[in-house]
């Protein structure tokens, strides 16, 4: 399964109220850190298949979201679970640095 | 890619490499093709966050053969294919130990052992932070290395660029297409930067200049609220209540991990015999690493391709001149 989209409307239903935890890119057209981190994110909505869904949010289209959590810096990868964030990743660091942070949601 | 434009075979597992080049910016894939083409059998080790500074950036004006500019990370994803056409293995993790006493050399990434005949570095240089209080708390909650990536978060906001070489004046002018109110926080009475970039910011209405002047320390709880500055030539303080703050004081050379086996001078670049030989045979380096004088995607291209020949003349294969 590849990543989904999700827009600020959607944010309550498909973010807050998902029974499986759920990790949110923020990102946007005009970075580059987020294009290396693309492919990465769809390999591991694959692996976490089942246990994880991947969105991404378009900062630019939704800045109500991006205001709410207070994200200034693309990409931030925020994990939720049971509609609380339980962790966050600043800036692209590889895969691993994304597998810890999923960690924190997912056995 | 067709089958036609691979000229080596990859190496079976358990034996070594004709060459590992260490890094993914401009001078490893531009090494990497030369080698590829001089069929030597090629594993670039390109790190998790791959294809270096230049994935920061946005539009590169300065790069021969795009007359109408290139996105830095579009420039990096056609040199990576590029390598790649030509039989480049494109390995994305990070090298975590270098064993150069012994050959073949042993590289570890991400707990995997590689074995090569010859080690090309082009592991290039990471953003040099200030180090002072706040300032690691802060990244992404307003501290920055990287304008083009965040200054869109700061529309209408008020911000600070730390710095006066080229990139600092560059930020400051990316900066100032969205926040109010930009500063230049300098420590030195003038400015490193080009005379045509500089000349941009004096004509920019909304930059204003602090020369002289040093930020101590960072504050604010989730995200910047100000900063605190001192005079380094009067004896005064002060404290500035913005938004953001972007570091742009220069760079430092990836070498940690060739500490020990690899001579660096005092800054931690490494020392380089005979255009791209380091102190042990059969190891080369290339670009930001060792080059603290041009710092260009060009020089650094330059720089890969001079390595790279070089490893084809010690592996004692010709180099192919088309």
């Amino acid at each position: 399964m590849a990543t989904l989209d999700v827009s600020d409307s959607e944010f309550e239903e498909k973010v807050l109220k998902s029974q499986i935890p759920v990790l949110v890119d923020f990102w946007a057209v005009w970075c580059g850190p987020c294009k290396m981190a693309e492919p990465v994110l769809n390999e591991l909505s694959d692996e976490y298949k089942d246990k994880l869904v991947i969105m991404k949010l378009n900062v630019d289209e939704n800045q109500g979201s991006t205001l709410k959590y207070q994200v200034m810096s693309i990409p931030t990868t925020i994990l939720f679970k049971g509609s609380q964030e339980v962790g966050r990743q600043i800036g692209f660091a590889g895969k691993n640095a994304y597998e810890d942070l999923i960690k924190k949601g997912v056995n | 890619m067709t089958d036609k434009d691979i000229f080596t075979i990859k190496p079976k597992e358990g034996e070594a490499w004709d060459v590992v080049i260490i890094g993914s910016g401009p001078a490893a894939l531009t090494a990497a093709i030369y080698t590829t083409r001089g069929a030597a059998s090629t594993l670039i080790l390109g790190g998790e966050s791959w294809g270096g500074q230049l994935m920061l950036t946005t539009t590169v004006d300065n790069f021969p053969g795009f007359p109408d500019g290139i996105q830095g990370p579009d420039l990096m994803n056609l040199m990576r294919k590029q390598a790649e056409r030509f039989g480049a293995e494109f390995v994305q993790k990070n090298v975590e130990t270098a064993d150069l006493g012994k050959k073949p050399f042993e590289l570890i990434a991400d707990g995997k052992k590689y074995l090569s005949r010859t080690v090309i570095i082009s592991t290039g240089a990471s953003d040099k932070w200030l180090a002072i209080p706040g300032e690691k708390e802060l990244v992404g909650r307003g501290v920055s290395t990287c304008a083009p990536c965040d200054a869109p978060f700061f529309k209408n906001k008020k911000v600070a660029v730390i710095g006066g070489g080229d990139s600092a004046l560059t930020e400051a002018l990316v900066l100032t297409k969205y926040a109010t109110e930009v500063f230049i926080i300098h420590r030195r009475d003038q400015f490193r930067a080009s005379a045509a970039m500089q000349q941009k910011v004096l004509d920019n209405k909304n930059i204003k200049i602090l020369w002289n002047t040093e930020v101590t320390e960072i504050v604010g709880k989730d995200k910047v609220e100000k900063i605190l500055i001192k005079s380094n030539k009067e004896n005064t303080s002060g404290e500035m209540v913005l938004d953001g703050v972007f570091v742009a004081i220069g760079h430092v050379p990836e070498s940690r991990v060739f500490k020990g086996h690899i001579e660096l001078d005092e800054k931690g670049y490494i020392k380089v015999n005979d255009h791209t030989k380091t102190n042990i045979e059969g190891v080369f380096v290339a670009g930001e690493v060792h080059d603290q004088h041009y710092k260009q995607a060009i020089t650094t291209a330059g720089f890969g391709c001079m390595a790279g020949m070089d490893v084809l003349r010690y592996l004692d294969k010709s180099v192919p001149s088309w």
